[in-house]
């Protein structure tokens, strides 16, 4: 038995126990300490995950490729750099206990299972490792309603959907006779022999991991759940929790049910056309950014699914690409949301960004570019992240998806366009409280990523190509 | 290695964003921020376009091949690389870009008052994606300076713009962007078709008749709104109006060039059939906008306003001679898009002169302004004359061989042509003699003072040019007639090849 490929996950929990106890035991706040603390896990575990070997471990409930470091480096990033977002934030809000990095530790502990899940088992297990976590971090401004609000219902949803997932995960166990993905894929390789049964619990196993992406129609917590948890948490939500979910969707419908694509690609087909035009019509109408947000990830989530439900290596790829691109750039944007403090307060409505860009320009331009970015302007990012998962779909003949995604990314143009607007056109309001320092470095990072992706496109093409092959063989 | 020994083209694209990382790394007070930011503005944009007549100089004007080539590896596995290189379709819009955006820099000198850094910026990045777009020897690289326009255009006319400069810019925006996306879609079927994106290569690429419709029509989405061609050209109204006055120049100097370059540069070489076929329906479709905008064009009480119609009608003659398909028409048209480029250019910030004055376009306050200003009225007359196409002036020779190559094809075609310029003349004259003729209705305006030192300067080149285009535009023409009369020629071999227009 192969424990040792598990050590970045191993290192993880260790930490996070060890953590616990150091923020325990001292009689004095431990938040600073607990958070740079978390922040080396983070970083240890990244090493280990580049120093990681290839193979299966846990009788088959665990595996390590380069599909799940390339997947594991994204998530980890986000969770770092999302972490680095909530220090301040939390201080200013009154917000500041030592849980807050741990938990979050615990969940990415369970992305980082959830990434390497060859068993449906596993699978679960990692699932409601994160989601524990991020039901009690929504919640955890608690003396907040709205806060409280989003935590309760992001539980209540969040149950739903693991109960959709374990009958769906039951339903494929009983037609199919193992739990193991290796060995589903042997049992489904012929597509016309596969039950009616296990396709009923794809659908189900689809419709719970749609959830968790938030892609229509399983997308309606995501709004609330956004705008109510404290912007940090948000920012996290929207980033970490996201890829991991969209590796464990790619690894578990382009693995085991790889062979049976035809059965499943129509449900993501329509996942992708829905979340793309809900995601550009429903946030015109939003005031408050959070909101906006949230339904700008759903739609990011529809270009996602496309190149999903395309699948072969070059939409697969598509797929990490864009992740990759999207963590990037929405954390810088959340950045900004995080920034947003007037008088003490924070402040999330569209209107409070007037005039940013004469009273701080520099934070003004960095959300200027992820709003082009968002919209798929070139040369940023973002247009790169949607030309990679076009591709594959004019190249396969998807026309009505692709026709769609475009015209939904005009569309949703016009709401990015007014953030950028309100920012640059409208007549200043006071400015914001001195951005702190955590906020400028992500600001800056990804901002500089964002705008320069063109420069040197090629490592990220190369990584995710490695990873798609690792999957697909 | 091209012509000129260094790669010229990558650096007179990107020059301007140097100017760009000085003016950011300038600090201070804001009024010398400020006039750091004009001169460094200046000086870059002036020594880019010193650079640039270096192509002027060194092009090899008996040769249709794309010169000053540059290549280098970008995106290898999807067959993406950075290609420059200009023919003779492109080498005049790189000049022409570049020897506007001084001019609009200086223009805006005193205009400009807020925001000066933020504005020089967008100008030199707008420089950047203008130049780069005309070089680019790649689709994909073409569609991203071609898409990447939009932003600081956007935030020109939104920033710097007039009361309603919001929904202009909004409108400017989307309607581009929508049609850009389309032709997005053609660009991905095209390469993977054909396995490349470099254009050099892909003209050399048979794409079969049915998909060439579509490519086409998607292609079309895109340049049509470009161009503007009636009835997608709402936008470019709104856009002029509202658009500060360099903003307004660049508008209607280079942007709307971006349309018709783009068919003569993948619709008529790349889709020759398809581009045979939907001949009709452009030439329809000019026709409407000639005639049409230019009875609009009459109607408008605001000068911005009529000029920006005038652009269309002149966009419809464009479009008519590039789709006649033969030297004549074809020359016509490129002809016109730089006399157009420096007359309508000329136009609006003869405009911009009265507005900065007196803060209002409206045609009716104005009025005896030769009496008040000799030298800016003869400027303006000069101007208008070249609009209406008088011989002599820059406006002549091109129209003229559109309807000479118009003709060719089909005389009702021509008729229309010749129609919109007898309006053309029609409306252009009654602005100059509302504006400049006439008893002076307003006190206000008998204190206005005449051109300054700076707005002779701004005008000094462009009456040259205009002249210089009208006298001798030989020396203009000699400059595209090799790669316009290789392109007929594969027309014509591609139309005869398919057999399917073996009647016409």
């Amino acid at each position: 038995m192969n424990w040792t490929l598990a050590l970045p996950e191993i290192v993880l929990a260790v930490a996070g126990l060890g953590i616990l106890v150091a923020g325990v035991l001292p009689r004095r706040d431990m938040t600073f300490p607990c958070t740079m603390l978390v922040l080396g896990a983070f970083v240890l575990a990244g090493v280990l995950v580049l120093a990681q070997g290839e193979g299966t471990a846990f009788g088959g409930q665990y595996v390590a490729d380069a599909y799940s470091a390339f997947m594991k480096l994204l998530a980890l990033a986000g969770a770092a750099l999302g972490l680095v977002l909530a220090l301040d934030w939390n201080r200013a809000e009154g917000l500041a206990r030592f849980e807050f990095p741990v938990l979050v530790l615990f969940a990415t502990l369970g992305m980082l299972v959830m990434i390497s899940a060859n068993d449906l088992m596993s699978l679960y297990l990692g699932l409601e490792l994160l989601s524990l976590p991020l039901y009690v971090i929504a919640a955890f401004a608690r003396d907040n309603a709205r806060s409280a609000e989003a935590g309760l219902k992001y539980f209540v949803l969040g149950a739903l959907a693991s109960g959709l997932l374990l009958y769906g995960a039951s339903l494929v166990y009983g037609f199919a006779g193992t739990t193991n993905f290796d060995r589903l894929a042997d049992a489904l390789s012929s597509p016309q022999e596969v039950s009616a049964g296990v396709v009923v619990g794809i659908v189900f196993v689809i419709a719970a991991l749609a959830f968790k992406v938030a892609a229509v129609p399983f997308h309606m917590w995501t709004p609330d759940v956004y705008e109510g948890a404290p912007t940090p948490v948000t920012a996290f939500f929207a980033t970490a929790p996201k890829v991991a979910a969209v590796a464990l969707m790619v690894r578990v419908l382009a693995g085991p049910f790889g062979e049976i694509h035809g059965q499943w690609q129509q449900v993501v087909v329509l996942a992708s056309l829905g979340s793309m035009v809900l995601g550009a019509l429903a946030a015109i109408g939003q005031a408050n950014i959070k909101r906006l947000m949230a339904y700008s990830s759903i739609g990011h989530i529809g270009f996602v699914l496309m190149g999903l439900a395309v699948g072969g290596e070059s939409g697969l790829r598509g797929v990490l690409v864009y992740m990759a691109i999207y963590l990037f750039m929405n954390l810088g944007a959340f950045a900004v949301l995080v920034a947003m403090r007037r008088e003490g307060r924070a402040v999330e409505g569209v209107a409070d960004l007037a005039g940013l860009g004469r009273t701080d320009p520099a934070m003004a331009l960095a959300m200027a570019v992820f709003m082009f970015s968002m919209a798929g302007i070139p040369p940023l990012a973002g247009f790169f992240a949607k030309l990679y998962v076009l591709l594959p779909a004019v190249e396969q003949g998807f026309w009505i998806l692709a026709v769609v995604a475009v015209l939904s990314s005009v569309v949703s143009a016009y709401y990015y366009l007014r953030i950028v607007k309100v920012m640059y056109f409208d007549a200043p309001l006071p400015g914001f409280a001195p951005r702190p320092m955590g906020v400028s470095l992500v600001l800056a990072g990804t901002g500089a990523f964002t705008l320069f992706f063109f420069l040197l496109p090629a490592p990220l093409l190369a990584a995710a190509r490695k990873a798609v092959a690792a999957l697909i063989g | 290695m091209n012509a000129a020994g260094f790669p010229i083209l990558s650096l007179i694209t990107f020059l301007p964003l140097v100017g760009v990382l000085v003016i950011l790394s300038v600090r201070g007070e804001e009024a010398v921020v400020a006039s750091n930011a004009r001169w460094t503005a200046l000086w870059t944009s002036l020594i880019t376009f010193a650079l640039s007549l270096v192509l002027w100089a060194r092009f090899d004007k008996s040769s249709p091949e794309f010169q000053f080539i540059e290549q280098a590896s970008w995106l290898p596995e999807f067959g993406i690389a950075y290609i420059m290189g200009v023919d003779g379709v492109s080498v005049l819009f790189v000049l022409l870009s570049t020897a506007l955006t001084p001019l609009c820099i200086l223009a805006s000198w005193e205009a400009v008052q807020s925001r000066v850094r933020e504005y020089m910026i967008a100008f030199l990045v707008l420089e950047t994606m203008m130049v780069g777009m005309f070089c680019a020897l790649d689709l994909v690289l073409f569609y991203i300076f071609f898409e990447a326009v939009l932003i600081p255009m956007f935030l020109i006319i939104g920033v710097w713009g007039g009361a309603r400069r919001v929904y202009a810019a909004y409108k400017f925006f989307l309607y581009t962007l929508l049609g850009s996306v389309l032709m997005l879609l053609a660009v991905i079927v095209l390469w993977y078709q054909a396995g490349t994106t470099s254009i050099p290569e892909l003209y050399e690429f048979d794409i079969p008749f049915a998909m060439q419709l579509w490519l086409f029509l998607a292609f079309f989405a895109s340049f049509a709104v470009k161009v503007p061609m009636w009835p997608v050209h709402t936008w470019l109204p709104d856009a002029h109006v509202e658009a500060p006055t360099a903003g307004s120049v660049i508008l209607a100097g280079v942007l709307l060039k971006m349309g018709a370059y783009g068919f003569l540069r993948f619709s008529l070489p790349l889709l020759p059939e398809a581009s045979q076929y939907f001949a009709p329906m452009i030439y329809a479709l000019s026709i409407v906008a000639v005639v049409y905008t230019s009875l609009v064009a009459l109607a408008q009480e605001d000068m911005k306003k009529l000029i920006a119609y005038s652009s269309v009608a002149h966009m419809g003659i464009v479009t008519l001679g590039i789709f006649s398909f033969n030297q004549q028409g074809i020359e016509g048209a490129l002809f016109t898009m730089l006399s157009h480029g420096v007359v309508s250019g000329a136009l609006f910030l003869c405009v911009g002169v009265l507005y900065d004055r007196e803060h209002t376009r409206e045609i009716a306050r104005y009025g005896g302004i030769a009496k008040i200003m000799p030298a800016y009225a003869l400027v303006f007359m000069l101007f208008t004359m070249a609009s209406v196409a008088l011989p002599g002036t820059a406006g002549f020779p091109g129209e003229f061989l559109v309807i000479l190559g118009a003709w060719a094809v089909n005389p009702w075609v021509a008729f229309g042509a010749a129609l919109g310029m007898i309006l053309g003349a029609a409306y252009m004259l009654l602005l100059y003699r509302r504006v400049a003729f006439g008893r002076v209705t307003r006190d206000s305006l008998k204190g206005l003072l005449d051109l300054s030192p700076r707005e002779h300067a701004v005008f000094a080149p462009l009456i040259l040019l205009t002249l210089w285009m009208g006298v001798h535009p030989q020396s203009f023409l000699s400059f595209f007639s090799a790669t316009v009369a290789e392109l007929v020629q594969q027309h014509q071999a591609a139309i005869s090849a398919g057999s399917r227009f073996a009647g016409l």
